[in-house]
């Protein structure tokens, strides 16, 4: 390291501000740690939600009504959209990162255009999911 | 390129890992899309036609095989998480124990609801 470089003065903390405003996580991060969260509410409780409505339908005609009117409850509503992004966001981030593993698309601009991608094509088929189910 | 002299990293866990979570990826991502297509072209109308769709032996199978396939899937992501973000080992292990529990408990049940 030259001198100059090692005598130039460097911030000693960060500025509130910095972190707020100029240290951004770049969308393939966003996608990589929205594959975590969506894989982790997968895990728990959306799967054993899911395993729980399959149960009750399938065991009896009024387990099946049951289910049906439950699912009209405007918040268990909401609970099968958060279900619907988490698994499209996992769907299509796993599908990336498929595609990352055959060394498609590794490349900074290409890569972040499908992480991008990835995030709005979840967030769109989510949005449809919703626009049906309301 | 330098050559090992010895194998640090026990049998390719890892590695055996790794590659079971893409193939349980595949797998699920096909059932998920065959499931949409069907349910887009001919949806299970009332009870009669939901039950039935879970009394066809292949759809059985196929669903057991995407469970088995979430199981091992979703612990090797788990087991990833608890291994990054849990320091202490006793917790570490527990959660671990408990992840297993949760994911034979999830396979246990499915099985029940299938085969009644």
């Amino acid at each position: 390291m030259s001198t100059a470089a090692a005598k130039r003065a460097r911030p000693k903390y960060l500025h509130l501000s910095a972190i707020l405003f100029e240290i951004r996580l770049p969308v393939p991060g966003f996608v990589s740690i929205l594959h975590r969260v969506s894989g982790a509410l997968l895990f728990f409780p959306l799967t054993a939600w899911l395993l729980y409505l399959l149960d009750t339908s399938l065991a009896s005609e009024q387990g099946f009504a049951r289910v049906h009117d439950y699912l009209r409850m405007p918040i268990v509503k909401l609970g099968l959209i958060v279900f619907v992004w988490a698994y499209a966001h996992h769907f299509c981030a796993g599908i990336r990162f498929l595609l990352l593993d055959l060394n498609k698309g590794i490349e900074l601009a290409p890569a972040r255009r499908s992480a991008g991608a990835v995030l709005v094509v979840s967030l769109l088929l989510t949005a449809y999911f919703a626009w049906r189910i309301w | 390129m330098v050559t090992p002299r010895r194998i640090v990293v026990g049998a390719h866990y890892g590695l055996g890992s790794w590659l079971a979570q893409r193939i349980t990826a595949v797998i699920m991502a096909l059932y998920s899309l065959i499931l949409l297509v069907g349910f887009m072209t001919g949806r299970p109308n009332g009870y009669g036609d939901w039950k039935e769709l879970f009394q066809h032996g292949w759809m059985r199978v196929a669903t057991l095989l995407f469970a088995v396939s979430l199981a091992w899937h979703a612990w090797v992501g788990v087991r990833d998480i608890v291994m990054d973000y849990v320091k202490r080992d006793g917790l570490r292990l527990g959660l671990q124990v408990v992840t297993i529990l949760v994911l034979a408990g999830y396979l246990g049940w499915t099985v029940q609801v299938l085969w009644r």
